[in-house]
């Protein structure tokens, strides 16, 4: 059975690469004139996230260089330094950990006439989690270059392993061994013209994962009335998801921007999830460049998620994620750039300076606070928490 | 995945359709200012999507492609 399923997925992922490469070809031929190739870029920026126990930062380079008329490539560098004592790993008596993320991306746009294809790979490597990701695009302008279609595919093969202590040092069980998944994306986008000050984007995304989707180190707690304990969570081995997000921006006549954007989730795990941003762009003088923006998002839990499991065993799947539990969560952010070099400066054309900050607050309704104790398991207070987010980052274009 | 290979065949024909612009090219000097764009900063794009991602049961339907990581 596993393996006829082996060869379907093999026989579709041919099928969907060949129809790929005739839909690209097909664009190619059919469309005349230039779409646009993204600038010449650099930015360099510094991240950190302090919030909930977790305090996350590290650096991003992301590097663009094209010959201007049909390719553009681009280089990604980017590292998450974590330091954990967040509620999950407090909760269960599990030391505080440091960690390190780093992961690499490169890929490269090729334009004929209005069409562009784009290739890439992104590597992403921990202690305990390896992510190879590949991604294929295309894109079109038609109708009077008033809308453009993309469809994209990635698929992503990851290799999950659990960290132990073995004489005070960490290394990878042995006794779990390594665990993959097997993940796919389906894109399809639409931006479009409405009027001479207004744009909008539509995508659609489907994305399926099949393999080991548990975190390996994730307990979830249980009472059946006089046992209580914790054992580990129990995923089921697929999820498939569906995604639509819609984007707006309007022109002011003062030259000022307003967005506006949308998204409705759902998956096979029973979450479904919606968000919602405003946004205000307002340039200041010919250098500045002010951002503001606020975000709703609420989810409801997956089928298998409980705070308190009934017993050992309650159900076949069992999970205590908070990700996976029913909350909801605000942003607020504001953004401020700074250019400069406007009229060009050795091989710079210009720069921008730029600092972002992001506060968060999630409220979760049934996802509880086990440090706080209270005489009967299950009555200690929701758990909620607030994250500051700050993005610091230079832009030069060449 | 033949819903998906007839949406690729309708998408390679849409490019020959003549439609007549309702917004003009020379009527398009507002949608190209940098402020209008969806993407002014990738890189900080990219990362409040990673951040969302990683606290988050939703994904997908931004509009742009990611990689995996161990972030949940």
């Amino acid at each position: 059975m596993v393996k006829a399923v082996r060869v379907v997925v093999v026989v579709v992922t041919r099928s969907f690469i060949r129809s790929a490469v005739l839909g690209c070809g097909l664009l190619l031929v059919l469309t005349g004139q230039a779409a646009v190739l993204p600038e010449d870029r650099a930015d360099v920026l510094y991240h950190s996230y302090d919030g909930g126990g977790m305090d996350i930062n590290g650096p991003s380079v992301l590097v663009r260089k094209g010959d201007g008329k049909t390719y553009s490539a681009y280089y990604n560098y980017y590292v998450d330094n974590v330091s954990s004592a967040s509620i999950d790993v407090v909760s269960t008596g599990a030391s505080p950990y440091v960690e390190e993320r780093v992961e690499n991306g490169i890929g490269v746009e090729y334009l004929n006439g209005k069409s562009i294809m784009s290739v890439g790979y992104t590597s992403s490597v921990e202690n305990d989690y390896v992510a190879d990701t590949v991604h294929f695009g295309v894109s079109t302008d038609m109708f009077g270059d008033l809308t453009t279609v993309s469809l994209g595919f990635s698929r992503g093969s990851d290799s999950v392993y659990k960290m132990v202590k073995v004489g005070g040092v960490k290394v990878r069980d042995t006794a779990f061994g390594e665990k993959n998944t097997d993940r796919r994306t389906y894109s399809v986008g639409l931006t479009q013209i409405l009027t001479k000050n207004m744009i909008m984007a539509a995508n659609f995304e489907t994305i399926t994962d099949e393999g080991f989707l548990n975190n390996p180190y994730r307990q979830v707690r249980y009472d059946s009335g006089g046992t209580n304990g914790y054992t580990f969570e129990n995923y089921p081995a697929t999820r498939t998801s569906n995604a639509l997000g819609l984007k707006f921006r309007y022109f002011l006549p003062y030259r000022a921007a307003l967005h506006f954007y949308a998204r409705t989730f759902a998956d096979d795990w029973g979450i479904t999830a919606n968000s919602y941003e405003v946004g205000y762009t307002h340039p200041m003088g010919d250098s500045w460049i002010f951002d503001l923006r606020y975000r709703l998002y609420g989810q409801t839990s997956a089928d298998f998620y409980r705070d308190l499991f009934s017993s050992v065993a309650e159900l076949n799947y069992q999970a205590r994620d908070k990700e996976l539990s029913t909350f909801s969560s605000s942003t607020i952010g504001i953004g401020i750039s700074y250019e400069f070099a406007k009229s060009g400066w050795w091989f710079i054309e210009k720069g921008s300076a730029n600092l972002v900050f992001d506060h968060f607050q999630f409220d979760y309704d049934n996802f509880r606070d086990y440090r706080i104790a209270t005489p009967v398991l299950g009555e200690e207070p929701t758990y909620s928490f607030s994250a500051n987010v700050l993005q610091l980052f230079v832009s030069i274009w060449y | 995945m033949k819903r998906f290979l007839l949406l690729c065949l309708v998408l390679t024909q849409l490019p020959a359709c003549s439609i007549q612009p309702w917004v003009q090219p020379y009527e398009r000097a507002n949608l190209a200012d940098p402020i209008m764009s969806f993407g002014r900063n990738p890189v900080s794009e990219a990362y409040h999507k990673h951040v969302f991602e990683a606290r988050e049961g939703a994904r997908g339907g931004e509009g742009s492609q990611g990689g995996g990581c161990g972030c949940n």
